[in-house]
């Protein structure tokens, strides 16, 4: 057996030379960038020179593959040749078609990624975008406004244009520009509004990829701004428990009359601010006096909620402040301090069940929130009622101690009185 | 007359009146130096508490990473003074230790380690580093965050020794990491493998302080020295001591509980300003003040080396500096001692600033 491999060796020695030379030669030759980078004319060089870092050419693709042609041609014109399928630039209306030849074929995408989705074409046409760009209109979004062209990145990848922490950038390309949006009669600020939004300081100061930008509240390529009857299933993606406690609220059927749409009445839209106990309540300035008015039923329970959750919070600072004084002081209350927890789950809990808008409900996690605050002031009392039995202790002790000493010093002096110390 | 009864059959077998004959006997120099007496007895009362405080924590002390902590959290919160217990543990340690840094100091000035008491230094220093163990191994069983930091930035230390320092840090620590393994281990020498040795150190030490009796110091005039009986003279005065040290330790205990901070997470970041016990605060600041390289060589290996030369130096002092009578010697000694002691306390102090 051993034999045999020897003979066979020198063969297969060859045999992997040549499949690495076929391997070399299999990178593809591309006369397209060869003559394009050289060009003077930024507008011609600069595809080609973008195209290193392009997602495609990582994927084995090159210039033909999109634009058709011969790219082992020699001259510009054998390479530039219709009948060997050149079709040069496209124009804005078929770019949607253009990218879809491949990115709409399933069969095809398996081979590059299989997980990627192939339905983007068919969703832009669902789109504002691809609404407008079918009548006509040219200054709409196409796959290339937003996810460039030539250097076309990863999503994943941080530099790309799509890449979360870019896509609001991106979007205010066109809708940030208000002379470019005035013919199509929508606001220019979302993209300022964002930018103060709770999301935005969670994607961008905390870094948080899961916050959401744009796409994720609009759709990517299907985007459009939510109707009044889908915001809530917008919101809901993320804050279901809110959303699902919406739909059981007297609120539901009361909004669905007067034609408000649900999440965005109260906290708005682009510029959503993180929630405080403020918009509850009977109070100026609360959200629920915008609609309810002194003595209607809606009144009555906003006051009641608020009142209810200004005495858990009350309760567990008290709690909190007793256990810190007493921790202070070098007493032990990692427990209780860890049990008090238990109240702020209860508040947590309580602030997202407002969205019942039911007085009922609330009221079945205060009790057992104000129980654990409770528990928490009681042990913060123990441990400072026991902080004063030591102290007390120690007092009584020094006393004996003190008084032991001096027994001990009287004693020495009376024998040393009978026999003084000798030389 | 059944108390002689009992003495008599006592000494009969256990010979306790030669005892208890030589212990009348024995007298202490009175004169200028002799509160530096005390320390030795007031470190050996410390030890006295630190091992009756020790039992009672472990009645309740759990040795795991998973129950450590919980179980000293009980110790302070649950059980009947158990607080007392454990801070008194926790300041009477430290109080141990700050008794023999002042005893070690004292015999060392006082040249008590002069001919024929070579041996009775020789066993202190031994008991001064047994002591040092003591700390560091059980700064590490509460298992709280700055033990464990602690206790990484400890066994790294010894870690960087060349040769011996990697296999060190391994057998300290049961394995590459601080993990449950060193709190198992750490808890085993504080409680078996150190109290054994201490013990025995201790024996010799105390035996040969008998043997030898009090030394008088070089400085002092020998003639017509006043002299006190041991017992019940000394005896009584060391007893005053104890029972106030005994005040300070509860005034401590109840005024100052020692703090149990958080559990330690072994996946948590180092806090930031992690320093260790104020005992070894000196060292770590050396380590911290030398340049990463001292020609050609690294600079925190070469401070732990010269650490530990010094404490080989420790024993053979009384093997250097052995005529009473050369005055350059006892200069030059003195000038030692002085300066080491103006390094530890500028240094502690510094690193405490700092």
């Amino acid at each position: 057996m051993d034999h045999q491999i020897d003979r066979i060796r020198p063969a297969l020695a060859v045999m992997v030379l040549l499949i690495l030379c076929t391997l070399a030669f299999a990178q593809k030759r591309s006369s397209c960038i060869e003559c394009h980078v050289k060009l003077d004319d930024p507008r011609l060089s600069g595809p080609a020179k973008l195209f290193d870092n392009d997602v495609h050419r990582g994927r084995g693709l090159s210039c033909n593959d999109c634009h058709g042609g011969d790219p082992q041609a020699e001259t510009s014109e054998a390479a530039k040749d219709p009948r060997k399928g050149y079709l040069g630039k496209p124009r804005t209306a078929d770019v949607p078609a253009y990218c879809g030849k491949c990115h709409s074929d399933a069969n095809l995408m398996k081979r590059f990624n299989p997980s990627l989705r192939v339905d983007q074409e068919k969703e832009y046409y669902t789109s504002v975008h691809g609404q407008l760009l079918k009548t006509g209109e040219q200054r709409v979004a196409t796959c290339i406004s937003c996810h460039t062209v030539h250097g076309i990145r990863a999503v994943n990848d941080p530099l790309s244009s799509v890449y979360p922490l870019n896509v609001a950038e991106t979007c205010a390309k066109c809708h940030g520009r208000a002379e470019y949006m005035s013919d199509f009669k929508i606001p220019t600020d979302q993209i300022a509004k964002f930018k103060t939004s709770v999301h935005a300081k969670a994607l961008y100061d905390k870094q948080d990829l899961s916050a959401p930008t744009c796409n994720d509240c609009h759709g990517n390529h299907g985007a459009a701004p939510p109707g009044i009857a889908s915001v809530a299933n917008v919101c809901g993606q993320c804050h279901a428990r809110q959303a699902d406690l919406f739909q059981t609220s007297p609120h539901k059927a009361a909004f669905d009359q007067q034609g408000f749409a649900e999440c965005v009445t109260c906290h708005s839209n682009h510029d959503i601010a993180a929630p405080t106990d403020q918009m509850l309540g009977t109070q100026q300035g609360s959200l629920c006096v915008n609609c309810h008015s002194n003595g209607d039923k809606g009144f009555v329970a906003a006051g009641h909620m608020r009142s209810r959750i200004e005495e858990l919070i009350a309760s567990i600072n008290k709690s909190n402040d007793i256990l810190s004084l007493a921790e202070r002081k070098g007493m032990e209350v990692s427990k209780p301090k860890f049990e008090l927890k238990g109240a702020t789950d209860a508040l947590t809990h309580a602030r997202v069940l407002i969205h019942a808008s039911s007085t009922a409900e609330l009221d079945k996690v205060m009790a057992p929130g104000l129980e654990v605050a409770g528990k928490g002031y009681q042990a913060g009392l123990d441990a400072l009622a026991e902080l004063g039995f030591r102290r007390k202790g120690l007092a009584v002790s020094l006393v004996f101690i003190l008084f032991l000493a001096l027994l001990v010093y009287l004693k020495i002096r009376q024998i040393e009185s009978r026999q003084p110390i000798a030389k | 007359m059944r108390l002689k009864a009992m003495q008599d059959w006592l000494d009969e077998r256990l010979s306790i009146k030669t005892l208890s004959g030589a212990a009348r006997k024995k007298e202490v120099p009175v004169h200028r130096h002799s509160i530096w007496y005390y320390f030795g007895g007031m470190t050996l009362f410390l030890f006295v508490v630190q091992v009756v405080t020790g039992i009672l924590l472990l009645l309740y002390y759990r040795p795991s990473a998973e129950n450590a902590f919980e179980s000293v959290q009980f110790i302070v919160t649950e059980v009947q003074f158990g607080w007392l217990i454990r801070s008194v543990h926790s300041w009477s340690a430290n109080l141990m230790i700050a008794t023999l840094f002042i005893h070690l100091f004292s015999v060392f000035f006082l040249r008590a380690y002069y001919r024929p008491r070579e041996m009775t230094w020789v066993s202190g220093v031994v008991l001064f580093f047994i002591v040092i163990c003591f700390g560091f191994s059980g700064y590490l069983l509460p298992w709280n965050k700055l033990a464990f930091f602690a206790t990484k930035v400890g066994t790294e230390i010894a870690g960087v020794i060349p040769v011996i320092g990697r296999p060190m840090l391994r057998f300290l620590r049961g394995g590459d990491d601080v993990t449950g393994a060193t709190l198992t281990r750490f808890f085993g020498f504080h409680v078996a493998v150190l109290p054994a040795t201490a013990t025995v150190f201790l024996a010799i030490h105390v035996l040969l302080v008998q043997l030898h009796g009090m030394s008088v110091p070089p400085s002092v005039q020998k003639q017509n020295l006043r002299k006190m009986k041991f017992i019940p003279n000394f005896l009584l005065r060391d007893l005053i001591g104890w029972i106030l040290a005994i005040g300070v330790l509860a005034a401590l205990a109840a005024l100052f509980p020692w703090e149990l901070g958080e559990k330690a997470d072994p996946f948590a970041p180092a806090p930031a300003g992690i320093k260790p016990e104020w005992y070894f605060l000196f060292m770590f600041q050396t380590l911290k003040l030398l340049p990463a390289k001292i020609l050609g060589m690294d600079g925190e290996v070469l401070g732990i080396m010269a650490f530990n030369f010094v404490a080989l130096l420790l024993f053979i002092v009384p093997f250097v500096d052995r005529e009473p009578g050369n005055q350059r010697r006892r200069l030059v000694f003195n000038i030692i001692g002085v300066v080491a002691l103006a390094y530890i306390v500028v240094m502690t102090i510094v690193g405490y600033v700092t």
